[in-house]
């Protein structure tokens, strides 16, 4: 594997690959120096045409513990306020001497661009509503060491904004991959326009779908896509496909809730749900650094035969 | 899966590195030429190396067994149970994981075996490192790295089943079961019940098929 551009860059054995060096890094991460020099003398750098904390700040700190170098390229503080192209952009940047560029754009598709203009490995943090492959690993990662049967028949309910998010794209490649069953909740605006291909099922009721889900998946509500009228208001959303603190207890009594954050308490998911005992929203974070390290080791360091 | 001491130079990787079709061929057929090691052979040297460990370090407390994966843990756990068997001491045993400090990371597939798990502090304490096999001595080396992230252990001691020669690097071990002159070509193949679902424990030579009638190069050897 050079790039990490998508989920579907990985078969089920690669996935699984990734995810048991993943738990290797978690003990590294466990340890007093949680650092190792498996990437000594290697540059990585991070390209962020959007803004982001999490992401960003994660894949630095698995850098840093593998030992690597790492830059980061903001784009409010760059020439690309002058106009320099993406071309241009990252062609610079690779003449600095990097092994790996983190990227993440708005359009769709710019890393798999940027693979085709420069020789460093190209790893998609998130490409408009495309994919955010490393978000998808973090959650199956998350979910496994929950259920240590696997994902097979594991029924995972996603809700929300899946029209436009990214990580709905990725978790349903990577849930799927792994042999969890997936429904899609969402209002029909906030769905994609065509399903052809999707290996999942449809529902428009979260209430219907509650009792029967051993994960349920909240995805962000772009709030910045409000002027769009996809749904009448924030108040009526949440009253419709809002976890909140009833309609988590109607849950399966062994149930987990994951959201990929940013979270917007109060909307999506309500505040006592986000920190109760079912979530595993700070898991999924702190598994971000190991399920990244292991990515960047794949591509830069082992050579090794995922697919 | 068979592993080797070739498998071993290229470090212990779980799956041993495939040629490429074109170059493999019946030239590279091996074929077992020994055996080293038999099950019983192996019980003596386990219980030969605890009496050793234990002498050179006027008891066993103190001590720590850090077994190299994929079959030190299993070793390190055998000469831990013979020396409670004579000292009346648990000697507590650990694993080490040594692929994120290996020097061949990025020439080729450098996965890790296992995980790192040592249960006490080795700060002040005396680690014996246990591995089946010496050859080149870069496992070892990317041994005594990985252990000093881990604590200022007093000393570190190593003890293997078969010293096979051919090292790369100034490392030797302190306690070995065996030491066996080999041609680089060859692979000492360790078979434990533990790790390799056999019924019986066995370390054997094996070759390619056509240089069988050579002579083996008595420049293998043991500690210098």
């Amino acid at each position: 594997m050079r790039h990490l551009l998508s989920i579907d860059d990985l078969d089920r054995s690669g996935l699984e690959q990734i995810l048991d060096l993943s738990e290797r890094f978690i003990e590294v991460t466990h340890r007093d120096i949680p650092k190792v020099p498996a990437l000594r003398g290697k540059t990585v750098v991070s390209l962020f045409y959007e803004e982001s904390t999490r992401t960003r700040l994660s894949f630095e700190t698995a850098a840093k513990r593998l030992s690597a170098d790492t830059m980061t390229f903001t784009v409010g503080s760059s020439s690309v306020k002058k106009g320099e192209s993406l071309r241009d952009t990252v062609q610079t940047i690779e003449a600095m001497g990097i092994d790996a560029m983190v990227v993440r754009h708005g359009s769709a598709g710019a890393p798999n661009r940027i693979t085709e203009w420069i020789d460093a490995a190209i790893i998609n943090a998130g490409d408009g509503c495309h994919e955010h492959p490393t978000q998808a690993l973090l959650d199956v990662l998350t979910l496994r060491r929950r259920r240590p049967s696997g994902l097979d028949g594991c029924r995972i309910a996603i809700v929300g904004d899946v029209r436009h998010s990214r990580v709905a794209r990725s978790d349903v490649l990577a849930f799927t991959a792994l042999g969890a069953e997936v429904t899609l909740v969402a209002p029909p605006t906030l769905l994609p326009e065509s399903l052809e291909g999707w290996p999942v099922t449809v529902s428009y009721d979260l209430d219907d779908v509650l009792p029967n889900v051993d994960v349920l998946y909240l995805l962000r509500i772009q709030l910045e896509r409000q002027g769009e009228a996809l749904f009448p208001s924030l108040r009526e959303y949440t009253s419709r496909y809002g976890l909140t603190a009833a309609r988590a207890a109607r849950l399966p009594a062994d149930a987990l809730v994951m959201h990929p954050g940013p979270m917007n308490r109060g909307v999506e998911i309500s505040a006592e749900v986000a920190d109760g005992p079912a979530s595993l929203i700070a898991e999924q974070v702190a598994n971000g650094v190991a399920v990244r390290m292991a990515v960047l080791y794949t591509l830069l360091g082992s050579g090794g035969p995922v697919a | 899966m068979p592993e080797s001491t070739r498998a071993t130079r290229a470090q212990n990787t779980a799956e041993p590195i495939a040629a490429p079709p074109n170059i493999r061929g019946a030239a590279d057929e091996f074929v077992l030429r020994t055996e080293v090691l038999s099950a019983d052979d192996l019980r003596r040297a386990h219980t030969r190396i605890a009496h050793e460990i234990v002498e050179r370090n006027h008891g066993a407390d103190g001590l720590i067994l850090v077994g190299l994966h994929t079959r030190g843990p299993a070793i390190a756990r055998r000469i831990a149970a013979a020396i409670e068997s004579f000292e009346r001491v648990t000697v507590p045993v650990g694993t080490l994981d040594v692929a994120f400090y290996r020097d061949d990371i990025g020439l080729r597939a450098v996965q890790p075996l296992g995980a790192t798990e040592v249960p006490v502090d080795i700060g002040g304490k005396v680690v014996v490192l246990v591995d089946d096999v010496l050859f080149t001595g870069r496992t070892i080396r990317a041994a005594l790295d990985a252990l000093t992230e881990l604590g200022r252990a007093r000393a570190v001691q190593l003890a293997v089943l078969v010293d096979r020669g051919h090292r790369e690097l100034p490392i030797r071990a302190d306690f070995v079961g065996k030491n066996l002159p080999t041609r680089e070509a060859e692979d000492v193949r360790v078979r434990l019940h533990e790790t390799d679902a056999v019924a019986e424990d066995v370390i054997e030579l094996w070759g390619p098929a056509e240089a069988a009638h050579l002579e083996t190069r008595p420049d293998g050897g043991g500690p210098e």
